[in-house]
């Protein structure tokens, strides 16, 4: 026992050796996940804040140069044109240089005055329709409170049912809060898979794995050699991941350290085994790594961290239950955001631990079997 | 460059004729090639078409209904029938916030216990509380909920004494161009083939120098009669050939399967496609034969090509609103280019003053790239 022990040391010193001897190398894994939180931190939001629109206003009131003063005040909207006839606005659009048209009828005070519903037409650019959505979110936005300047201004009553909106864990909406928690999962899993898959790769190709099977290592120690130091580098860079979010994005950490660790550490096992398992179906380098993004590839994109899994298919919900990275995108979300204890991220745990079981033995029983 | 005389063209083609036949057999032969060519391409088609939708669907919610009154009932049942919403419906507020602290549900609306009394009065509220942790929900569920309650609002006011109350409000008549249905689809797709290219064109090919490095076969050319930009010729063909493959693919699944419009001419669509495999294969070439080590240069590709691909776009997220620093990290982004052509391109039509300057913009990319390639590829011991 102690002297297994004592070899899983040994291989565990020298994988970390071989792996961050290489100054590239070590800057890369360790600079990397910084450098992605925040590329990505200010890159990936849906809040829309510079959007460039044009305006078409034919009525020239006091009521349409207070809807556009609502427009301009927003901080969403930047106003690139005033256009004089309805011919221009598909070339502004076309040309995106306008991502927004705002017409207004010339009778839209009249229209207004007599309490008649006045319609302003609002055209967005739908290339990217995500994105227009929003933008039209936020007009809707100012023109209801426009709607309500102008109920007050008149002297006429508010509408008779009010909502009162609150949000919990994330109180502005910022997707940010959304998305740097769910990028310590990505960017550890995406590293530790690869590093993993490819440390035995490398070795198969430089012909010292063969030297290993000639040393009194079991498959099993040889395979703890491999994947613990990986599991260290994932700790470190989740480590750096999360000191980005709070020390640079300054989002607010609810829960317990030890909770998180626990799960990252569970997290990084099942994507260790996965990694292991991949380089025992690979005979070289270049095999391991697109395996591995083939399968990193569908994790990422099933794992909630783009799009909702709730508005998936039936069958791929079902899907992402082999899925670490959606066990943990929704653990880090917990414990970070909204403060779970271990208790209650528990539905998160047992199937990471599953996922992990499952794969290291897989690829111990691969190995064994290339081996012996 | 110091090598031995060219012979003439004839010999020169033989040449990169015979590199080319080694690089295309050990692609195809290597069941790799054949994952990343055709599977992965599939699986992201099929992903991107049917998984990936930003459109919110069945969001789990509570509805608190304190109040027994029939208005109060009819809110809760316009969340009940709508499709974004999977409402469970409770009596106390207590049972709907342990439902949202066990991430049960997404969302609380909450009738309170007075609501038809004060709505008659007109000054009723619904409290609305949200998991604000994915936000773009979270907006959803609070602008249908706004929106649910101001129709049940009209009604009262409508049935009230003061009709002419509701009235005189500026409405919102909107139209998305291009996109009038609002399919998510419709620029998902577009931004799915940018990514399979970059990945054909990248991945790949930042593997095969770094090989050649660490296995010594790159030494072994020395001594041969080929020159660099032979040898880099014999890379970059079959790998764009591949590429292609992935391209036809998905232009395929794009207009058969998911019913995308092209309104621009499919010759441009093609030719800036082949523009930006173009650039994707020089860029993994260029990686790979600076850095020599494969495991260097596939995360080095990951972070320097994909991940941009996807992030720093303008596929997914909105270039207007990062701030500068991000929007001029953003320019260094061949994908950019692209992306703003595919978009233009399939959904808008050939509007030259678009295509033209981001054409010119990958060209110059393309040429800088193999240029630099070329110099790192030198036939000089490191």
């Amino acid at each position: 026992m102690l002297a297994s022990l004592r070899r899983i040391l040994a291989l565990i010193r020298k994988e970390i050796l071989a792996v961050l001897k290489d100054a590239r190398t070590r800057n890369m894994l360790m600079i990397q996940p910084v450098l992605q939180c925040l590329l990505f931190g200010y890159a990936a939001t849906l809040d829309l804040n510079n959007v460039p629109y044009a305006v078409l206003d034919r009525d020239r009131s006091t009521a349409s140069s207070a809807l556009l003063a609502k427009l301009d005040g927003s901080g969403v909207f930047h106003r690139v044109a005033n256009l004089t006839q309805a011919d221009q606005m598909k070339s502004l659009i076309d040309t995106q240089k306008a991502l927004v048209v705002i017409q207004i009828a010339p009778d839209f005070q009249r229209k207004l005055s007599a309490g008649e519903p006045s319609p302003v037409q609002v055209i967005a650019d739908g290339r990217n329709s995500n994105t227009a959505g929003a933008a039209l979110g936020y007009v809707g936005a100012a023109v209801d409170s426009f709607n309500a300047d102008w109920r007050s201004d008149h002297g006429l009553p508010p509408p008779p049912v009010q909502v009162d909106a609150r949000a919990w864990y994330n109180a502005n909406l910022e997707t940010r809060w959304n998305l740097i928690p769910a990028l310590v999962g990505t960017i550890t899993m995406m590293s530790t898979l690869m590093l993993s898959a490819l440390s035995v790769a490398r070795e198969r190709e430089e012909g010292t794995f063969d030297q290993l099977l000639v040393t009194p290592f079991r498959p099993v120690e040889i395979m703890a050699g491999k994947a613990i130091p990986a599991m260290m580098i994932g700790v470190v860079q989740a480590t750096n991941a999360l000191l980005v979010a709070q020390l640079w994005f300054r989002i607010p950490f609810a829960g317990s350290y030890v909770t998180l660790y626990v799960g990252l550490i569970l997290f990084l096992l099942a994507a260790v085994g996965i990694g292991l398992f991949v380089s025992s179906i690979a005979a070289t380098m270049q095999q391991a790594m697109l395996y591995a993004f083939v399968t990193i590839m569908p994790f990422s994109l099933l794992s909630g961290l783009t799009t909702p899994i709730s508005s998936m298919p039936r069958v791929l919900q079902d899907f992402t239950a082999i899925n670490p990275l959606r066990y943990a995108i929704d653990l880090v979300h917990r414990i970070y955001l909204e403060g779970a204890d271990l208790g209650q991220v528990l539905p998160d745990l047992w199937p990471m631990a599953i996922i992990a079981a499952v794969t290291l033995s897989a690829a111990a029983w691969m190995f064994r079997n290339r081996l012996e | 460059m110091s090598g031995p005389p060219i012979p003439g063209l004839g010999a020169k083609a033989r040449r990169v004729g015979a590199l080319i036949r080694k690089e295309s057999r050990q692609v195809v032969r290597d069941p790799s090639s054949f994952a990343i060519g055709v599977v992965l391409p599939l699986m992201l088609i099929l992903l991107f078409g049917y998984a990936m939708s930003l459109d919110v669907k069945n969001v789990p919610i509570a509805v608190v209904l304190e109040d027994p009154s029939s208005q109060a009932a009819e809110i809760a049942a316009s969340f009940q029938l709508s499709p974004y919403f999977q409402t469970r419906v409770t009596r106390s507020m207590t049972d709907a916030q342990a439902l949202m602290l066990s991430g049960q549900v997404e969302g609380i609306v909450r009738v309170p216990q007075d609501f038809a009394r004060r709505a008659a009065q007109g000054d009723a509220a619904v409290q609305v509380l949200v998991n604000g942790i994915d936000g773009n929900t979270a907006r959803i569920v609070e602008a249908y909920a706004e929106a649910a309650v101001a129709q049940s609002g009209a009604r009262v006011a409508a049935e009230g004494q003061d009709a002419g109350s509701a009235g005189g409000q500026a409405t919102v008549e909107s139209q998305l161009w291009f996109n009038s249905a609002n399919d998510s689809r419709y620029f998902l797709v577009p931004g799915l083939i940018v990514l399979i290219i970059t990945l054909i064109g990248a991945f790949m090919t930042s593997m095969v120098v770094a090989r050649e490095w660490e296995r010594g076969t790159f030494e072994a050319l020395f001594v041969t009669p080929v020159r660099t930009d032979e040898i880099l010729l014999g890379k970059v063909v079959p790998y764009f050939v591949l590429g292609m493959g992935g391209l036809l693919l998905c232009m395929g699944a794009a207009k058969f399967l998911f019913d995308v419009p092209i309104r621009g001419s499919i010759p441009i669509l093609l030719g800036v496609s082949m523009l930006y495999l173009l650039v994707s294969v020089a860029t993994g070439l260029l990686i790979s034969s600076s850095l020599k080590s494969q495991f260097l240069a596939s995360q080095v590709t990951l972070v320097v090509t994909f991940m941009p691909a996807l992030m720093l776009s303008g596929f997914l997220y909105d270039l207007h609103s990062v701030p500068l620093a991000i929007k001029l990290v953003s320019y260094l982004v061949p994908a950019r280019y692209f992306v703003s052509l595919l978009q233009t391109l399939f959904l808008a039509g050939d509007v030259w003053s678009v295509i033209l300057p981001n054409a010119a913009i990958l060209a110059v990319v393309a040429i800088v790239m193999l240029a630099l390639t070329r110099r790192a590829t030198r036939k000089t011991l490191g």
